[in-house]
């Protein structure tokens, strides 16, 4: 036991994996309080839609960064522009854009809210993986689509700045759900009668949106673009098992998933497992623990 | 006995397609209007007209008394809220958010009236608990305590009996009556036209293209159409 603190003693003394661990814990910390609003209006995939949006966007930034590098023999200001900032120049915009369209087409849309997250999920995974494959930057497409997906590597990667970033966005993040908390909560229960006493239920269901977006591109960092939705509904659903009130339920939410990945990356390290699923097998292990619980207590 | 809203010649549809043409009718207060027709003649789009959510294509809506929009709603169930975790209390907190500016939290005075309402229409002892393991009846009492938090004076409720069994059905209507005694209005949309005859003062019966009838219940009873209505509907009913 006393072998492994010395381990994990010796890696936090790295800044990259103290970095790792205060964005996994933030990033946990917003998805799992999203996460009770997106499953319970029917929208547990969007996570999954969206992150395949971003992974798309991610293939053609770093398809048209490398492209316009050859073009302009490296001299071109706007790839190298590209590289800097991740691409999230381009990713953010576009999985916005695609955040508000998906939620909007809540009821009276031709293709239904399922079909166009499945279509445009589908459709962007498919297509990204085409792009990165036909214009590969590097000799390892197989490696390079592995990590965009699972993100086995990015967040080690990460920086002092992206820290900051993303500890700005947390706190945006948690301080757009305490203000307006009350309505998220009538937007949600019931979207019909909040509008007819006069909460303006569009604009909320369109921050919604826009926040989704803002944690799904951060999130890619961390578990990767397909294990978001996990990081998204896991909590959600684990804590909807025991508790009964809204306020509790997002609570419990938040607190498992900060545990859970708190627990995951340490495992990760100590065992050097790929730290996107174990912190989702946390989440699963949790999601089993607390149905039982909820099966034995409904039974007395 | 005040006017408190008046359709004038209203024609109502959606994206440029007229639904029902010539809708006139009044509700005063302490009136129970019930509106009735089948699927598809326009009254949710009447509901919606009502509410302030979407305006007439022609022809308007007057209000006195209260301000336009100022009716408490209560929906139908949807799907979501069968299993929603959420305690009776904070549902009908709920009802205050559109009232008095933004506030980002309940103040005292909506602590209050949702206990009153609670207490009102019995459910305060039912306050902590989850709204999903409720009986059908309990939760309507909820979603109406939760349409009086919001506006006081008129409410209108969209089938509001859907999916009750019938002693619940009947309290729940027994519950609408005594509220309409204490002096608030009720609008009710409903298919039901024997609860319509029995609770309601006035009928307002849509057809598809245009308005069919409206006047006060006994009127509606001796009329050609309210009497092949009744029957009609009785007769599928006992099948």
């Amino acid at each position: 036991m006393s072998e492994q603190l010395e381990i994990l003693q010796h890696y936090f003394s790295y800044p990259f994996v103290k970095y790792a661990m205060i964005v996994g814990l933030l990033i946990a910390l917003c998805s799992s309080l999203l996460g009770v609003t997106l499953v319970l209006k029917r929208f547990s995939f969007i996570g999954d839609g969206l992150s395949h949006v971003a992974f798309g966007a991610m293939a053609v930034s770093t398809v048209l960064s490398v492209s316009l590098k050859r073009a302009s023999h490296g001299e071109s200001l706007f790839a190298k522009f590209l590289e800097d900032t991740n691409g999230m120049v381009i990713i953010l915009p576009v999985t916005l854009i695609a955040a508000v369209l998906l939620l909007r087409t809540g009821q009276n849309t031709k293709i239904k809210g399922d079909a166009a997250i499945a279509m445009i999920s589908v459709g962007s995974l498919a297509v990204g993986y085409m792009l990165i494959n036909v214009y590969s930057a590097s000799a390892n497409v197989a490696g390079d689509v592995c990590s965009t997906l699972f993100g086995s590597t990015s967040i080690l990667t990460l920086t002092e700045g992206e820290v900051w970033l993303c500890a700005a966005l947390a706190v945006v993040v948690l301080a757009v759900f305490v203000i307006f908390y009350n309505r998220i909560f009538s937007v949600t229960f019931d979207e019909s009668f909040a509008k007819a006493s006069g909460v303006k239920a569009n604009g909320y269901n369109l921050l919604i949106a826009i926040i989704t977006a803002l944690i799904i591109v951060l999130a890619m960092n961390l578990v990767g673009s397909l294990l978001i939705s996990a990081l998204i509904i896991f909590p959600a659903l684990s804590a909807m098992r025991l508790f009964k009130s809204f306020l509790s339920v997002i609570i419990c939410s938040a607190v498992i998933s900060v545990i859970c990945a708190g627990v995951g990356i340490i495992v990760s390290i100590l065992f050097s497992t790929p730290a996107g699923s174990t912190i989702v097998s946390a989440d699963i292990i949790v999601f089993f623990g607390f149905s039982a619980v909820s099966a034995i207590t409904r039974r007395n | 006995m005040g006017k408190q809203i008046e359709c004038k010649n209203c024609t109502l549809g959606y994206e440029g397609v007229a639904v029902t043409e010539g809708i006139n009718f009044t509700v005063s207060s302490g009136d129970y209007l019930c509106i009735l027709g089948e699927n598809g003649s326009g009254k949710s789009t009447l509901i919606k007209a009502l509410l302030g959510l979407k305006p007439v294509m022609s022809g308007e809506i007057e209000w006195a008394e209260s301000k336009q929009g100022e009716i408490g709603y209560l929906p139908q169930q949807t799907l979501v809220q069968r299993d929603f975790p959420a305690s009776v209390r904070e549902i009908v907190m709920s009802g205050c958010l559109g009232k008095g500016g933004f506030h980002p939290f309940y103040r005292k005075e909506d602590k209050e009236l949702a206990d009153k309402t609670m207490t009102q229409l019995g459910i305060k002892d039912l306050e902590k608990r989850c709204y999903r393991e409720l009986s059908g009846g309990q939760q309507q009492r909820v979603l109406l305590a939760r349409a009086l938090c919001a506006a006081g004076k008129i409410l209108l409720l969209d089938e509001p009996v859907t999916g009750l069994d019938p002693k619940a059905q009947n309290d729940l209507y027994e519950l609408i009556a005594s509220l309409n005694k204490g002096g608030i209005t009720i609008i009710m949309v409903s298919h039901d036209i024997h609860a319509a005859v029995r609770y309601a003062s006035h009928v307002l019966h849509i057809g598809s293209k245009k308005q069919l009838f409206f006047g006060t219940k006994e009127k509606y009873v001796n009329s050609r159409l309210g009497q092949s209505f009744i029957l009609t509907e009785g007769g599928e009913e006992n099948e």
